[in-house]
């Protein structure tokens, strides 16, 4: 017999007698009502594109990610001008997209597009990734990303900046929305990774201090427009 | 070798008297406590979400052969290589076999608990390969060659001194008491280690049964790059983590996220349905996925305690407890500490030898109402005891509750038993405290109580 169904076995054999009802050593009352509709439970989140705005903002300030809301396009690329020049930017990683395409249009600088596959130790040693996204998420500040739609595993991870171009209609109010459309956009074939990135890497292994920056990227920046 | 119930009382004698010790922890956990709290209050109906986790814990465990053949057909399909391993021994030679077919140089690692409790380190170095943990806690207490203190923090019992003089002595780097200077040494001596490890290995979060996918839960990044740069990764999993659906990582992340460390979300959670796909730039070629029993079917055949597979090791029920935030987490000498650990480990490594942990508890329940996933943790521990008393009763425990029973029974005898310990109490100053006293337990460290002059049932009678 293969270890596979030897585990199987045991836990069939186990599973002959039923275990309680859960929760039902709570002298409470069960919450009633459709446990399924997780929007229910979880942080509230108002239901305007003005208000899921105002809470994605007032989620990235407690995170320490840099929300911006930008109204156009052309204001998008002097914002990011704006940013490499004060952080004197020498080379950046981005990947190919629409969004950045333009974003990026009038950024003069070295680059490596990791659609094409890239040198590990070049990614490394660029100033900033960046990417795009699948969402943003109002309720708790999370940028949704996969390897597919922000140019692959690394590039929003490795470098010490990571910026993060979006369009204000990817906002969603909450995490069960999200998933609602990873798998309407993806069902069929989802990408080998999918993350929620929520503020910079982050740590607070000595003494409970929060430290930015521990792995990841020590910056978060998400221009909206 | 001592046995671990006398090595669990030396060390928790002398942890409850480290009054730097328990300032430490408690600083930390205060600051934990609080934010919890804040972040607990965002929920609309924090109760409703405990009970909706725990009733999708409960379809997970209770249809378990069902989920984990779906998890790993949908993993294979996308061409994921899935292993199964009774054993602790089984995964590590699994692993060990993964690592010597790649031949491997160096390995990279971020937090896993799974692989603390199979000793997974000390076999791939026994083997002769470098494994270098990631995450910054479990990096320093690898530096120190200690196991984690905790299941969430792994070095919360460190002063930023001590991790400043460790630092200085493994790595050559200049003293610094600022956490963020620290930070940044790891960070410098990490980066290099991800970009030249041949193998990364992870720890696992979530399983998705729908999906075929493995959600990991971190805050630092560290699994993100363990899990993108190195060739070949292997992530190693118990067979409790299941989850039926995708969408259930919608109500598990965030509680996960408030009740283990206070944060509406973690930093990164990340799902991974396999290796590097047709169209993608980057990525492990090979994928591995280790499941692991060692045991956990032994629990999930006790029906009464089964829901203690529900756990989603977030560690708040360590983090509330009286006796561990007096003991600490080494005293346990487990892999998982606190009342989860108290729990689970008779059944992992043998009722005889863990049983104490189910006694080293005040029964005070606050373990219970603050986890997520509603564990009737405090009765369980109740249930060891009874499952140990009847499995190997001890005699002279025996004797002296029927003696008990005997006196009680007989009001005359109890009356006279009153009558003789109002007597002796007078004597007791004499030999309080020393060999001779059969109350020494207790007075050593507290005063015993005076009998009142007159009992109840006396008052009572003068009464009518």
């Amino acid at each position: 017999m293969s270890e596979r169904e030897a585990i199987l076995s045991r836990i069939r054999e186990a599973l002959k007698v039923s275990a309680p009802h859960p929760g039902a050593h709570d002298h409470n009352e069960p919450p009633a009502g459709d446990l399924r509709n997780f929007s229910k439970w979880l942080p509230a989140v108002g239901a305007s594109q003005a208000e899921q705005i105002a809470l994605f903002r007032a989620n990235s300030t407690e995170l320490r990610t840099d929300f911006r809301l930008i109204d156009s396009m052309s204001h998008m690329v002097s914002e990011i001008a704006s940013i490499s020049g004060k952080e004197n930017w020498q080379k950046i990683a981005r990947h190919r997209g629409a969004l950045i395409d333009d974003a990026l249009s009038m950024l003069d600088l070295p680059s490596i597009t990791t659609d094409d596959g890239y040198d590990v130790n070049a990614l490394e040693s660029s100033d900033a990734g960046i990417t795009e996204c699948d969402a943003l998420i109002a309720q708790t500040g999370t940028v949704l990303v996969t390897s597919r739609s922000a140019g692959g595993r690394a590039l929003s991870v490795l470098p010490p900046h990571h910026v993060v171009i979006a369009r204000r209609d990817q906002l969603l109010p909450d995490l069960p929305s999200a998933f609602a459309l990873l798998k309407k956009k993806y069902a069929d074939s989802y990408p080998s990774m999918i993350s929620l990135i929520t503020g910079p890497s982050r740590t607070g292994d000595i003494e409970r201090i929060l430290v930015l920056g521990a792995h990841g990227p020590k910056k978060l920046t998400v221009l909206c427009y | 070798m001592i046995p671990f119930f006398k090595e669990f009382k030396q060390q928790a004698t002398r942890l409850t008297h480290d009054l730097r010790h328990r300032g430490l922890i408690q600083t930390a956990l205060k600051k934990y406590e609080i934010s919890r709290d804040a972040k607990k209050s965002r929920f609309q109906s924090w109760e409703t979400a405990r009970q909706a986790a725990a009733e999708t814990k409960w379809e997970a465990i209770n249809h378990l052969d069902k989920y984990l053949v779906e998890f790993a057909q949908k993993l294979e399909a996308r061409g994921t290589h899935v292993h199964w391993a009774s054993t602790a021994e089984q995964a590590r030679d699994i692993i060990v076999k993964i690592v010597r077919d790649k031949k491997a140089r160096s390995i990279i690692k971020s937090k896993a608990m799974t692989a603390e409790e199979i000793h997974l380190n000390d076999a791939l170095e026994h083997a002769g390969f470098e494994v270098v943990e990631s995450d910054l806690g479990e990096y320093i207490v690898q530096l120190r060659h200690e196991a984690p203190y905790h299941i969430v923090f792994p070095a919360m019992h460190l002063t930023r001194g001590e991790i400043s003089a460790l630092f200085q002595r493994e790595l050559g780097s200049a003293p610094t008491d600022n956490p963020e200077e620290l930070t940044m040494i790891a960070r410098r001596a990490l980066r290099g280690k991800y970009i030249a490890a041949d193998i990364g290995i992870t720890g696992v979060n979530f399983a998705i049964a729908e999906t075929g996918m493995i959600s990991i839960t971190e805050n630092e990044g560290n699994a993100r790059l363990t899990a993108a740069l190195p060739k070949t990764m292997i992530s190693l999993l118990g067979i409790e983590k299941v989850l039926p659906r995708l969408e259930d990582l919608a109500l598990f992340l965030p509680m996960l996220a408030t009740a283990g460390a206070g944060q509406a979300l973690t930093g990164y959670n990340t799902m991974y349905g396999g290796p590097r796909q047709p169209g993608e730039c980057d990525g492990p070629e090979e994928f591995h996925v280790v499941l692991l029993d060692n045991k956990r079917t032994h629990l999930l055949a006790d029906a009464e305690q089964r829901d203690a597979l529900h756990c989603i090791r977030c560690g708040a029920c360590l983090n509330v407890c009286p006796i561990y935030k007096n003991v600490g987490g080494h005293t346990y000498g487990t892999t998982y500490q606190g009342p989860i650990g108290s729990v689970i480990t008779p059944h992992l490594r043998g009722l005889q030898d863990w049983k104490h942990l189910s006694s080293a508890s005040s029964l005070c329940g606050a373990c219970t109402e603050t986890c997520p996933v509603k564990i009737n943790l405090h009765h369980h521990l109740l249930q060891n005891r009874r499952n140990a008393m009847a499995e190997k009763p001890v005699w002279w425990e025996k004797l002296a509750f029927k003696g008990f029973a005997f006196v009680v029974n007989r009001p005359r005898l109890y009356d006279l038993g009153k009558k003789l310990a109002r007597i002796g109490q007078a004597f007791h100053p004499l030999i309080k405290g020393t060999a001779f006293d059969p109350a020494r337990s207790w007075t050593q460290t507290r005063e015993l109580p005076e009998l009142a002059p007159q009992s109840f049932h006396e008052l009572w009678k003068e009464r009518k």
